[in-house]
């Protein structure tokens, strides 16, 4: 394949400034939500994992979120994995045939029709207008059936009385909780603690963004190179994108 | 209108009474006890987990529940079904519908992670939720089948009798299929998701409703020295009988659909052939000791009009039932949920493994109380209201005496049930 000739290069770096002008800046880029601004409908937060870029043996995502949140690490000696929440884990896939193996992070995938805000009765299980799926603590009453709904295994339940909360995710005894796409972070204009992570000292397999936004790096590695969702086949259209799978 | 019968409530001064209403009210302060605990120190102290969220409790609720509606039955087939046998006994059969809901729906709020939150469910409605629909379905349920005592006990509310007894028939369906929905919509549950729940929900409660019914007719009738006649029990025990093999058809057409898809094939194996204590239990206890043994005890010619027999069904059925809904609750979650087809799974979370569950101490309690609190509205319901006939002798209700012919009728009474 030959070489683009210099004078192409400069043309579509022109053309590429151009449709940038037209457009404008980037409509829901991750920017800090003013207080008493609502979240923005036209937004549809998502995540991107390139399972290719993720390590089988990488858990960076997992300890940052433990952290962000206030949960205990699964290295903590009291950790009881039967008991105590887990909003993202890694899980190894090994295809019987051909030995592969993978280890993709799975966490609340953030359907824009989610099953556990469908059976919640008092709506304590929501969607945020920015399609981030939530439990209002306030209005949980433990009935735990999102958790029987949920396809993904996303949701935990406080078993117990818990100390040394963080303040930006408040936690009861009794209520269920999962991701929340660290909306604390997002309203700040920063990314999911997990995405920032993986960054920071993992793979750089998460990649977040805004699905309604054509300009999202996150669409146009989809638009390139695809993505498998999990679970497809039940038509949650979920918020959550695997490459590599 | 209501049959003419003479009805005699339970004494209640007699020591037999006062006794147990005491056994069964510790029962219930066993039950309030562990609820406390639970509410207090957490459901870390149950054998719950994030894998296993509905444990025993709701094994409880549910059967209660379900047997409640069929509890119904036994007045709806004197009223909507025009059978005048079954008519003095139709008192009861709503009494008893009302005292199951309320005994199951106690575990059910007991056992939420926060009851004391009990008004944010009577305040807070999401409408697409079959448990919020559920919510207006059992207190509706309530409403109607009171109204229906009432209609039935007070000649003023002769006027509502008819309405009443359709109204509360109708409601009845409307609540078992809601019950069964709540595990038919669980799409994401390859033990749940499939329509077929809600008429085998519909069967269940036929079959540990009438066997409730009977053992309870059985024991009050003994208790208070009031006779009870063959006819009417020859009757239950035919009936029960068609219904019990009415649940046993869903119950195998539900496993062999399931078997014809491929995708099903994981759960079937693990829930008919690998599952262990619970793979026991469904061929053990409900197939077996709860299903076809009961069958012939009910439906073998030589053994009809034997209360022996028809007492013996009815515990194994109420046991079996309990096995029932064990399985298909705790067997449905125990089992790996599958996020990956065609790969194998492993997590710290426990993808890909059998989840484990033992119930633990306090949600025995809770259970048997609910049970407890069921006993205690029917008890004293039967000491407080004219809801059992006096004479319940062959010959006090039914005067003609023409068992022959009634028997000739049970096959087309059952099919129309």
């Amino acid at each position: 394949m030959s070489q683009p000739a210099r004078r192409d290069v400069l043309k579509s770096l022109a053309l590429g400034g151009g449709l940038t002008l037209i457009v404008g800046p980037v409509a829901h880029a991750l920017a800090p939500r003013p207080p008493g601004q609502p979240a923005d409908p036209a937004t549809r937060w998502a995540l991107l994992v390139d399972t290719r870029a993720c390590k089988v043996d990488c858990a960076a995502c997992v300890d940052a979120c433990n952290r962000e949140m206030g949960l205990k690490q699964p290295t903590d000696p009291d950790f009881d994995p039967a008991h105590d929440a887990q909003y993202i884990r890694k899980v190894t896939l090994r295809d019987p045939d051909t030995g592969h193996t993978t280890a993709p992070p799975v966490m609340c995938q953030h359907c824009a029709k989610p099953p556990c805000v469908d059976v919640c009765p008092t709506g304590a299980s929501m969607q945020r207008a920015d399609h981030i799926v939530q439990v209002d603590k306030h209005l949980c009453i433990g009935c735990r059936y999102c958790m029987m709904a949920c396809p993904y295994k996303a949701r935990s339940f406080v078993h117990q009385d818990l100390t040394d909360q963080k303040p930006h995710n408040p936690r009861g005894k009794g209520c269920v909780e999962s991701c929340n796409l660290c909306v604390h972070r997002i309203d700040r204009g920063e990314p999911p603690a997990c995405v920032a992570a993986c960054q920071r000292d993992g793979g750089g397999a998460m990649v977040f963004g805004d699905l309604a936004d054509p300009n999202s790096d996150l669409n146009r590695r989809l638009a390139e190179a695809g993505g498998h969702r999990i679970r497809a086949d039940l038509g949650l259209d979920t918020g959550v994108y695997y490459q590599g799978l | 209108m209501p049959h003419a019968v003479p009805y005699r409530p339970l004494n209640g001064h007699a020591r037999g009474f006062w006794l147990v209403l005491g056994l069964l009210g510790l029962a219930i302060a066993g039950g309030l006890g562990a609820a406390h605990l639970m509410h207090h120190e957490g459901h870390i102290i149950t054998g719950m987990t994030n894998q296993v969220v509905w444990g025993l409790p709701h094994v409880f609720a549910v059967f209660l529940i379900v047997a409640a509606s069929g509890a119904l039955n036994v007045a709806s087939i004197g009223a909507v079904f025009e059978r005048p046998l079954y008519k003095p006994l139709a008192r009861l059969s709503a009494l008893l519908a009302m005292a199951l809901l309320i005994g199951g729906l106690s575990v059910l709020v007991l056992d939420l992670g926060r009851p004391d939150r009990l008004t944010v469910a009577m305040t807070h409605y999401n409408f697409k939720s079959i448990f919020a629909w559920n919510i207006f379905l059992y207190t509706g349920f309530l409403v109607l089948v009171g109204a229906y005592l009432w209609a039935m006990i007070d000649r003023a509310g002769a006027r509502v009798y008819k309405p009443a007894a359709y109204g509360a028939f109708v409601w009845r369906l409307v609540l078992t299929t809601g019950t069964g929905a709540i595990f038919g919509f669980l799409v994401a549950r390859q033990a749940y998701d499939a329509a077929i729940l809600a008429p085998l929900f519909i069967a269940m409660s036929l079959v540990y409703g009438k066997a409730i019914f009977v053992l309870f007719l059985m024991a009050v009738c003994r208790a208070s020295g009031r006779p009870l006649g063959g006819v009417v029990l020859r009757r239950l025990q035919r009936l029960m009988g068609i219904v019990l093999g009415a649940m046993l058809y869903f119950v195998a057409v539900h496993h062999l659909t399931n078997l014809y898809a491929s995708e099903h094939h994981g759960i079937e194996a693990f829930l008919l052939r690998d599952g262990g204590p619970l793979t026991t239990l469904f061929w053990g206890g409900h197939v077996l000791l709860g299903g076809l043994v009961p069958l012939y005890l009910l439906l073998a010619p030589r053994l009809g009009g034997n209360r022996r027999a028809l007492s013996a069904a009815a515990v194994l059925l109420i046991l079996g039932g309990l096995t029932q809904v064990y399985g298909l609750i705790i067997g449905g979650q125990s089992a790996p949920l599958v996020l990956f087809p065609g790969f194998e799974v492993s997590s710290a979370f426990a993808d890909g493994v059998v989840a484990s569950y033992v119930p633990s101490p306090w949600e025995v309690l809770l259970g048997l109380a609910g049970v407890a609190i069921g006993l205690v509205v029917a008890v004293v319901g039967c000491a407080a209201l004219p809801i059992l006939p006096a004479d319940l002798s062959d010959a006090a209700i039914d005067p003609d005496h023409v068992a022959d012919t009634l028997d000739e009728q049970d096959g087309a009474l059952a099919g129309t049930t």
